[in-house]
């Protein structure tokens, strides 16, 4: 049985492997959700719902929340499923260990965790804004997006990663001299 | 199509916790809830990223469209304008290489214990889309709209049969996966 469950714990599959298990999965949430996969609406959702604890009904009175409401639906469900996913995966390949600062950051930048920790919260702020002037995420518009072959998701994709690129070469490249 | 099952809303809820967690479980087994592995593809040093996301789309683009041509699913593409996603995708990029994560990756960076993608990519990423809610219906009508072409997908621009596009498309990407693997990427 052990030697049966192994490739539960093993500690990095086939990225093709990976890749094939996410496109079924798709196929799958079409079928029977009649949704594509994508993560960053739930993001403005949740916002929408703290929003909501502090300044009450008036919020799902905002433009973007009559489009988006601020309450709990199959995607909200999807990123929470994603925290756990990733939480059994890592735990039956002993993986998981709480850190501040990744091994690459911690070469170039230090193991300082205050200085990590801002430049992921700048990092997230501006991610958080352009999924949603994007419409889509590496999820959204990566995968489910342009398995449809919608247009839209090729250019966001394709802009995704040139940000990303030019950013990343930017940040490695010519801040560390 | 499973007409009845879509509209049931707890088993909706409940199936799609059930997709996040294998999602997110595949997601760790491939590496990319890590930082290092996000990053390094950014550099071009590690091509996992890309591997994933293309062997991804491939597969479901395949299996998708024949669900559609069996009458049992049907397409949700995504409207866009240039406005949006050229604007917003670089956007997007410049805070993806910035943080290291994306918003599906740092709720499996969490789950894996990582807590710069807890404290400062799911924070950050929750206040970046409240902003945006607060600038939504200036930016709608300033930017958001130029360039609008809907719901549009290549087969309708094209006005071919998908298979035309789907076809072409899986054997370039097999062989760009293929050269990537040869020249040791």
């Amino acid at each position: 049985m052990e030697s049966d469950m192994e490739w539960l714990s093993m500690g990095k599959w086939s990225p093709y492997a990976v890749g094939m298990g996410i496109g079924l999965l798709s196929c799958v949430a079409f079928l029977l959700s009649d949704k594509p996969i994508g993560c960053s609406t739930a993001y403005s959702r949740t916002s929408g719902m703290i929003e909501r604890l502090f300044r009450g009904g008036i919020v799902a009175e905002k433009a973007y929340y009559k489009k988006f409401a601020p309450s709990i639906e199959w995607e909200w469900m999807l990123v929470i499923g994603i925290f756990i996913g990733g939480f059994l995966s890592a735990t039956l390949s002993g993986q998981f260990q709480t850190g501040w600062v990744p091994v690459k950051w911690a070469l170039s930048f230090g193991d300082t965790p205050v200085l990590r920790w801002g430049v992921a919260l700048i990092g997230g702020v501006i991610l958080g804004i352009g999924s949603r002037w994007a419409g889509g995420c590496t999820s959204g518009h990566g995968i489910s997006g342009t398995l449809q072959l919608a247009v839209s998701s090729w250019i966001a994709v394709l802009c995704f990663f040139i940000g990303g690129i030019a950013t990343a070469m930017v940040v490695f490249h010519v801040l560390i001299p | 199509m499973l007409k009845k099952l879509h509209e049931k809303n707890g088993i909706q809820l409940g199936i799609g916790l059930v997709i996040g967690i294998i999602f997110g479980f595949l997601l760790q087994k491939g590496g990319v809830t890590k930082y290092d592995v996000i990053i390094g593809q950014l550099l071009l040093t590690d091509f996992t990223v890309v591997k994933i996301m293309l062997t991804a789309m491939t597969t479901g683009m395949i299996g998708v469209h024949l669900l559609r041509s069996l009458g049992i699913a049907q397409l949700h593409p995504k409207p866009g304008s240039l406005g949006s996603a050229v604007t917003g995708g670089l956007i997007f990029g410049v805070g993806f290489g910035v943080l290291g994560y994306c918003p599906g990756t740092v709720a499996g960076a969490v789950g894996q214990g990582s807590l710069d993608a807890l404290f400062g990519g799911v924070v950050g990423i929750l206040i970046g889309a409240g902003l945006f809610s607060e600038f939504y219906p200036k930016l709608e009508k300033r930017i958001l709209s130029r360039g609008d072409f809907g719901e549009l997908t290549w087969p309708q621009l094209f006005r071919v049969n998908p298979w035309v596009i789907i076809t072409p498309v899986s054997f370039g990407i097999i062989a760009l996966l293929v050269w990537i693997e040869t020249s040791g990427l």
